[in-house]
């Protein structure tokens, strides 16, 4: 192939995996039964009826429907647009942060060793404390914070989660890759007798992007999904995470009303994507290997 | 007298501490010394501490007791001042940078300035014969092309000491030959004292005035014999099918088996 063709044929693949879904999607709701497959009691397929799968086309077309009603107010599409937005703009600050965090970690554990043994299992642990129980916990302890001017609002304990969920593949990812360097490079660095700080920049940070960039992607889905699911824990109206809660409950007189948010949140974890798509496009050099001899 | 020596190694021993007590005593009490200029090669079996001796001298490692010192100073003074150039076996290129970008590496590190830097490289560029893979990456070469990138990094800052452990070690007949020869030239043209680690005989026999012998359990020097094949003008592929090449391979391979090897073959040396 080609350079040419190359991103032209991965865009007609894209399309051609949604014309999959699409296709999948209508085919069942044409062929199965409007009560869905059950065996024995038990629903193995689900239900075909236009309230639990409503067609395609509806979902598309109800975007450009006004949110209530029939007239006026805004259309579905400019309101799921700016929740969008304000989702997204929370999890790029969390992701931020949550990115700084993971580095600073990385940096310290590799820089000393009894920091790795000491924080690394608290890392690994403090993923597997549910979202529900940090949300009211960060919240509480946010209201207790005021510097100045500065007020803690909701916004900044949907990002803390969003962040909490986002430093971890960084932390573990970016500990890895500046780990990477082979003993000979390390040795070599010494031999040129400069000390820690240049070995990081000259070797280690170049070293640790092809480890970085897959660590920064996990992280910004765990930023995006950790805003939408903690704006429902916080309570945070304006997003898309409030959305789909307030959506899902007019499912059965208006069963394509709650696609909308969800296609927004699809469009926030795919805008986050493509921007590490670009910072990977940016560290391209870095992320060479060395064919060995 | 000490203080003219490139390398001075005096009752250096080093044993690595292992689980549970064991240890490993990789040399003990190893005298060595090379001259300015002089080419001397360590070779011995597997596991005899080569490079550990290496490692040693370049200030990669310390030893359990004993002296050592590289143009006179203490070895971590020799490193500091940069006072060695270093190759190994694996070529150990930084893959995020160009030949050139490679080759400046040391230069860039100690704050040579652009212009210097350019000059240099175009001159190490042309002593390695690679001049037309200015800007090429590591994984765009062969792997003796690399290797010798990694040696004109090592020669980069114009040491008077070269450690080189293995080199060649991953490269093929050919290619191996094709470097000892340029490898000759290049100690010629540079007048650097070389410690060069190998497996094979015949390669250090080719390129040095000394081979110094070592054996395991525990690692220390048994043999040191005098090469000396001549100067570097002699030094060609004509040499490989010279009589007084071939004695000298015979006298190092019995040094390493530590019992003359009388013509007949399949005699066991224990
Ligand atoms: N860092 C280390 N820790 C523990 N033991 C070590 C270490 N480095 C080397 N040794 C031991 O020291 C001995 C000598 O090792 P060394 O690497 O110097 O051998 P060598 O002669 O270079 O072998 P080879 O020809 O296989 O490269 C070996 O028995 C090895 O197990
Ligand atoms: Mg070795």
């Amino acid at each position: 192939m080609t350079r040419r063709s190359a991103p032209l044929g991965r865009l007609a693949l894209g399309a051609l995996g949604i014309a999959a879904v699409v296709a999948v999607w209508e085919g069942y709701k044409a062929l199965a039964p409007d009560t869905g497959v059950v065996i024995g009691g038990t629903t193995v397929l689900p239900r075909s009826t236009e309230t639990a799968m409503p067609h395609v086309w509806d979902m598309v077309s109800r975007l450009s429907d006004p949110v209530i009603g029939t007239v006026g107010g805004d259309t579905m599409w400019q309101t799921v647009l700016d929740a969008g937005l304000f989702t997204l703009k929370i999890a790029a600050f969390g992701w931020i942060i949550g990115v700084v965090v993971g580095f600073v970690l990385a940096l310290v554990m590799q820089r000393f060793t009894i920091a790795e043994a000491a924080v690394l299992p608290w890392i690994v642990l403090s993923q597997t404390v549910p979202l529900i129980a940090i949300a009211p916990l960060v919240r509480r302890w946010g209201s207790q914070i005021t510097i100045g001017g500065f007020e803690w609002q909701s916004e900044h304990s949907v990002a803390v989660i969003a962040a909490y969920l986002a430093f971890f593949p960084v932390a573990v990812g970016v500990l890895r890759g500046l780990k990477a360097p082979d003993a000979t490079h390390v040795d070599l660095m010494h031999t040129y007798g400069i000390g820690w700080w240049r070995t990081l920049f000259s070797l280690r940070l170049p070293a640790s992007v092809p480890f970085l960039i897959p660590a920064l992607r996990l992280a910004a889905a765990s930023a995006v999904i950790g805003t939408v699911v903690a704006e429902v824990s916080i309570g945070l109206r304006g997003g898309v995470g409030r959305l789909i809660i307030e959506y899902a409950q007019s499912a059965s007189s208006d069963p394509a009303k709650p696609w909308a948010p969800i296609f927004a949140a699809i469009a926030v974890g795919l805008v986050a994507a493509a921007f590490v798509g670009l910072l990977g496009l940016a560290l391209k050099p870095y992320r060479r290997s060395e064919i060995p001899a | 007298m000490t203080s003219s020596q490139a390398v001075q190694v005096s009752g250096v021993s080093r044993t690595f501490g292992g689980r549970k007590g064991a240890s490993v005593t990789a040399l003990e009490s190893v005298d060595l010394t090379v001259a300015p200029g002089e080419f001397v090669s360590l070779i011995g079996p597997s596991g005899c501490g080569k490079s550990t001796l290496l490692r040693l001298i370049a200030d990669l490692d310390t030893p359990t007791s004993g002296e050592l010192s590289v143009f006179g100073k203490p070895a971590r003074q020799a490193r500091v001042d940069q006072d060695y150039g270093i190759a190994f076996q694996q070529a150990g290129l930084l893959p995020w940078k160009t030949v050139t970008g490679n080759i400046e590496l040391p230069l860039a590190l100690h704050g040579a300035g652009r212009s210097e830097r350019k000059g240099r490289v175009k001159e190490l560029l042309e002593l390695i014969g690679l001049a037309d893979f200015a800007g090429h990456y590591p994984d765009q070469l062969s792997g003796g092309m690399q290797q010798r990138v990694a040696i004109a990094r090592a020669l980069a800052e114009s040491p008077k000491l070269l450690l080189m452990d293995e080199p060649f070690g991953a490269l093929d007949e050919m290619t191996r030959e094709r470097m000892q020869n340029e490898l000759v030239r290049i100690c010629a043209e540079t007048q650097a004292a070389v410690v060069f680690v190998t497996h094979s005989i015949p390669e250090a026999v080719f390129l040095s005035d000394r081979v110094v012998v070592m054996s395991p359990r525990p690692g220390r020097i048994t043999d040191v014999i005098d090469v000396s094949l001549g100067g570097p003008a002699e030094r060609d592929d004509s040499l490989r099918e010279d009589e007084a090449f071939f004695r000298a391979v015979a006298k190092v391979r019995e040094a390493l088996h530590g019992v003359p090897v009388t013509g007949a073959r399949g005699v066991d040396s224990r």
